[in-house]
């Protein structure tokens, strides 16, 4: 047995032993400064062997000695230099992995005391003076030389758990530097120090490891710190990579050795942070080919399963997959994935909106980083597949799918199609639904301002150069040719026009003038009505008027209040021989005359088409979107006027309410047959764009039905109709059906729907859950709530008012 | 975006019959308010009071019969109107005041305007249709009697005047007179020979109206058609067709040059006010007020320039007043006014 290991033991345990029982300042200060030799650095140091015996064996065990030694009064037994140079010095120049383990066990095993302070303030010192990065390298230099993995693994648990074990402990009490935003941007700094030192010492041609700085790296990251951490990370190692290629390695090393388990959170925080993709290209190397799991997480996860990302980050990304040769098959191989999953139906039927215009960005940053070499190679699959996308696309209900896929087709025609024509639609771009990567230059109003726009500018006095150039005109679009046709002043005379006249000129002033001579000649009307409303029903439009569909709609919709062809109208919407058009005219007048009807007739002439938007519908190819906000504010609108009742009862316009007679005439034969197909008709079918705006014609017709006696047997058979439908595919249609719960909520007396339908309120409501939680769709799942919220209050006042 | 054309200032209303003429009389001083002169089918004149907008005095001397031309002479106390039964009254406003003192018969039953140009302190040369079809008369006032009547020769044949414009190249020269023709002709009369200088068929359809510019030696018809046309006299007094402008529409009934030659206003068929700015003719503004065809344009004399009116009469019974093209710099006004004409 070797003696020395035996004397330094020896000496360290008499030390602890003075410690612990003397109470003689000069006694332990002496031991202590016996101790200090061995951790050397002061001029009578130890032989080296006994230091390293020392620190190797004894340290940890000291420390722990000296913690739990500490109490006010002892340590009031040295003078504070004495403190500072004794006690302190052992914590702070000691080695720093074990001194930080012993500092936070002591913490996590103390109460609150003097004692805990006095190692908080140490461990704050110890952090202070760049202890983190002592510890790290410590490690680094042991892992070289195969160090201890439970040690490690401990220490690594503690350095990446350190704000919450003080956070803990210290509840309010907590010291800024233990904050997590303070901690991990040090942690960061400590990081880049130690890597600093790693070059360094790489350079002097020493072996080192890195992999406890990445362990570090990927548990901060992984415990949801990595912007805290990365924050002051990317910065450095972006500034240092730049033109240092041993920093470059250095960085690669550092994210190839996070361990697998973490390397995607590091991967995505990098992706985020990094400024673009060529600092992201420098930071990563070439690590997608070669981890598997990050290359899982950069072509799959980021880009086809998450879209919470902004449109930079899938820049940086892609960018970075094309600025390698190594790795720009993967930019070939994501790109036929995205357009995989943007021409797949399903996806287009169930994804969100969000995620559809994501993975277009995606593909929109893909083909402008393609060369053409690639695109030919490609061009054929490419072709392929946007046709395949193109018609999922154009098939969906909603506007903003269908201009999406109208964007990405566009842009991939004009990418493979170097000569000849390329695809174009007439899209008009909405700002916030344009995919594209990088925004294009927004339209700028064109044109100025007038300053002063009729003045006449000053000129000096030089009369003679005055020209009618400083005269600024007017706008003279209105300045069209002049209409000198006899307009019809007799309903018939109109229907004469309108059959027979192959005058355009009369034909169109007979358009306009129709509304307004229906409204004036109700008698006439009533006489003519049904030949009337047939001959609108079927009109053409023979040549452009401007709001050709709007004023035949206005004029319908005069005709159905003027005169009940409701029945007529309602029957012709399951016979044979209509285009989907006409039948979507159909609901919309039948929507746009109950709500004139339902309207108090007192508040006068100028009423409701104007004041209520006029698009309760779209025409095919017209935006769903407004029909959206449309029923959402109705809903808001019902909803304030419940609950302020006093106001709507101060409201002058009263009249007796005239839809209430003939809400079921409007609702019933529309709700019949919706489940039999005809030959020309199929609502469960293909036609699901009607059959959605059927659902959302319900709704209204329900909504306006509040009151009416009717109100009850509609709500039932309407509830039964969504029932039905529930699980429909299209969004367009969950969102009518949703539409039209809400309507039910809102008009059917809340004691008939929770006595008679209690079942289906019940099923309804467990659906609504469902949907709330689960639907694909962002104004599905936002309907739901509503509508569970309504019920919830519903539930309430019936409960607040016991029977 | 240029700016949407402007709404008249305001709008007068009661005359209840097509309004077919317009005078402004603005120059006097306070008190004397600015007065709007007009005559109507009904063959009432009315007197607006531009101040209060409303009605001041209703002329009846035509007997019910379209007036079709009025126009102060010798200050606001003396008007001149003309009315479809061939009479040419003199009004006495003064004092409050509206007896016909003097009258003219014309024996002429066309609508041709006739034309005033004062020549002298209380000495004025009236143009009017004369007794034969092809006939223009020139008369001297207030002594009525005939200076001279210009007759085209036979072969001519240039139809009916239509339209007539008196004028002087300096103030005491040899007035010449500018008529408008049934065949779509303009011919420069000198009065002194009774001769015509020079002929101008500018248009296919008569030449419903002509207003002039002695200063730059330029003038503007209108007709029937859809054609503005701008003609222009040269040293050897000949008139020659600088420019021609084709309207949306056809049919301008009235044009009229703002005494300060900036802007030039047309009343259209087409119930439309068009206003061009008149040195190159280029469209500045469209007016759209009226419910019919705009009858008659006229710039009120307001001494400054900034509160220069546009009026126009129309068939649906208004006249519609418009501020435009009116506001001027502080230099300009002055240069402006120092040059104003008369």
């Amino acid at each position: 047995m070797d003696p020395e290991p035996f004397e330094v033991g020896h000496v360290v345990r008499e030390a602890i032993n003075i410690l612990s029982s003397s109470r003689n300042g000069v006694q332990i200060s002496e031991a202590l400064g016996t101790i200090k030799c061995y951790l050397g650095g002061t001029e009578n140091q130890a032989p080296l062997k006994e230091r390293e015996e020392f620190t190797r064996v004894h340290f940890s065990a000291f420390l722990r000695g000296l913690v739990s030694n500490l109490s006010p009064d002892w340590i009031e037994l040295l003078t504070s230099d004495q403190q500072k140079e004794l006690w302190d010095s052992f914590f702070l120049e000691g080695p720093a992995d074990q001194v930080f383990l012993v500092l936070l066990d002591s913490i996590i095993s103390m109460g609150p005391s003097f004692c805990l302070m006095k190692v908080i303030s140490i461990l704050e010192q110890f952090l202070q003076t760049g202890g983190m990065s002592a510890l790290m390298w410590e490690v680094c230099h042991q892992q070289a030389q195969a160090g201890l993995p439970t040690f490690q693994e401990t220490l690594l648990n503690k350095v990446v758990c350190l704000p919450d074990h003080l956070c803990n402990k210290l509840q309010g009490n907590n010291l800024p530097i233990f904050f997590p935003q303070n901690y991990f941007p040090l942690l960061a700094t400590e990081i880049i120090q130690v890597l600093q030192r790693i070059s360094d010492s790489l350079r002097d041609g020493l072996d080192c490891s890195i992999s406890f700085v990445s362990q570090v790296l990927g548990k901060v990251c992984m415990h949801g710190r990595r912007e805290e951490i990365l924050k002051v990370l990317v910065p450095r190692l972006m500034d240092l990579t730049k033109v240092d290629c041993i920093w470059q390695r250095i960085c690669w090393r550092l994210v190839e050795c996070v361990p697998d388990r973490w390397i995607e959170a590091v991967v995505c925080g990098f992706v985020q942070k990094a400024p673009g993709a060529d600092v992201l290209s420098r930071l990563l190397g070439n690590l997608v080919v070669k981890n598997k799991k990050a290359q899982f997480v950069v072509t799959q996860k980021l880009l086809l399963q998450q879209y919470s990302y902004a449109t930079a980050v899938l820049q940086n990304l892609l960018g970075y997959l094309a600025l390698d040769s190594l790795r720009r098959y993967l930019l070939i191989k994501v790109l036929k994935e995205l357009l995989e999953t943007w021409g797949s139906s399903s996806a287009v039927k169930h994804s969100p909106v969000e995620q559809q215009l994501y993975v277009s960005k995606a593909i929109l940053i893909c083909l402008s980083h393609l060369k053409e070499p690639e695109i030919e190679s490609n061009g054929q699959e490419l072709l392929t597949s946007m046709m395949g996308g193109m018609k999922c696309h154009l098939d969906s209900n909603l506007p903003r799918v269908r201009r999406l896929g109208m964007i990405v087709a566009e842009s991939i025609s004009s990418r493979i199609t170097t000569d000849g024509p390329c695809l174009k639609f007439q899209v008009r771009l909405h700002r916030n639904d344009s995919p594209s990567a990088t925004p294009t230059a927004v339209s700028k109003p064109s044109g100025n301002p007038h300053p002063a726009a009729p003045a006449v500018p000053e000129e000096g006095s030089d009369l003679e150069l005055d020209s009618d150039d400083d005269l600024i005109p007017y706008d003279m679009s209105e300045d069209k040719e002049l209409k000198k046709m006899k307009v019809p002043v007799y309903i018939r005379d109109c229907i004469e026009v309108l059959t027979g006249s192959e005058d355009m000129d009369k034909w169109e002033a007979t358009m306009k003038v129709l509304e307004s001579l229906i409204r004036r000649n109700s008698a006439t009307t009533r006489e003519v009505s049904m030949e009337l409303a047939k001959v609108l029903l079927h009109l053409e439009e023979k040549t452009y008027i401007e709001g050709f569909v709007e004023l035949r709609k206005r004029a319908l919709v005069a005709v159905t209040i003027t005169d009940a062809v409701v029945q007529y109208l309602t029957s012709q919407f399951y016979s044979l021989n209509y285009s989907l058009c006409q039948r979507m005219d159909i609901l919309d007048v039948l929507a746009l005359a109950a709500q004139e009807l339902s309207q108090p007739q007192a508040s006068g002439k100028n009423k409701p088409r104007s004041t209520q938007s006029p698009c309760i519908q779209t025409v095919p190819g017209s935006d769903s979107s407004q029909n959206w906000r449309r029923i959402v504010d109705e809903r808001i609108k019902s909803k304030t006027r419940r609950l302020a009742k006093g106001q709507s009862l101060v409201e002058p316009a009263c009249g007796p309410n005239k839809f209430s007679s003939l809400a079921g005439h409007f609702f019933f034969p529309l709700i019949q047959n919706f489940d039999r197909p005809l030959v020309t008709f199929d609502l469960l079918g293909d036609d699901h764009l009607v059959l959605g705006r059927l659902a959302h014609t319900l709704a209204i017709l329900m909504y306006f039905a509040i009151h009416t006696v009717a109100a009850a047997a509609m709500g039932k058979s309407l509830l039964e109709f969504v029932w039905a439908l529930r699980f429909h595919t299209d969004s367009y249609v969950r969102q009518g059906l949703l539409s039209a719960v809400s309507s039910i909520l809102l008009s059917v007396p809340s004691e008939r729907l929770l006595e008679d339908m209690t079942d289906e309120f019940l099923e309804t409501q467990s659906w609504l859950a469902d949907v709330a939680e689960k639907d694909p769709d962002g104004d599905c799942r936002r309907l739901a709530w509503q509508n569970l919220l309504l019920m919830e209050n519903l539930l309430k006042k019936l409960r607040s008012v016991p029977s | 975006m240029a700016l949407p054309p402007p709404d008249p200032q305001f709008v007068l209303r009661g005359t209840s019959a097509e309004v077919h003429t317009l005078h402004f009389y603005c120059g006097g001083q306070e008190p004397d308010y600015p007065i709007l002169f007009s005559g109507s089918s009904n063959g009432l004149i009315h007197v607006w009071n531009l101040k209060t907008r409303r009605v001041d005095t209703i002329l009846d001397g035509h007997g019910g019969k379209s007036v079709y031309w009025v126009e102060a002479i010798n200050g606001r106390d003396r008007l001149l109107s003309q009315g479809s039964n061939q009479q040419i009254c003199l009004w006495d406003l003064a004092e409050g005041r509206n007896t016909v003192t003097d009258s003219v018969f014309t024996e002429n039953v066309g609508f041709c305007k006739s034309s005033l140009l004062k020549v002298a302190q209380g000495h004025w040369l009236m143009a009017m249709p004369g007794k034969d079809l092809d006939e223009v008369q020139v008369l001297e006032l207030p002594s009525k009697t005939s200076v001279c009547t210009l007759k085209p020769e036979a072969d001519a044949k240039p139809g009916m005047p239509m339209c007539l414009k008196l004028w002087q190249p300096d103030f005491g020269s040899c007035p010449f007179l500018l008529a408008g023709y049934e065949d779509g002709s303009v011919i420069l009369w000198n009065l002194s020979g009774g001769k015509i200088l020079s002929r101008l068929g500018c248009h296919q359809e008569p030449v419903m109206s002509l207003d002039f510019d002695s200063e730059k030696k330029k003038g503007v018809s209108g007709s029937s058609e859809e054609v503005l046309t701008v003609w222009s006299l040269d040293e050897q007094q000949n008139l020659k067709v600088q420019k021609t402008h084709k309207l949306v529409n056809a049919g301008i009934a009235d044009v009229a040059i703002r005494q300060d030659k900036k802007i030039l206003a047309t009343a259209g068929w087409d119930h439309r006010i068009r206003i061009f700015g008149w040195k190159k003719l280029k469209p500045l503004a469209i007016l759209n007020y009226h419910t019919a065809t705009v009858h008659c344009v006229s710039f009120s004399d307001h001494s400054r320039p900034s509160e220069r009116l546009l009026a126009a009469g129309s068939k649906d019974h208004r006249i519609s007043i418009w501020s435009i093209y009116n506001q001027t710099s502080g230099a300009l006004h002055c240069s402006l006014e120092t040059r104003k004409p008369d």
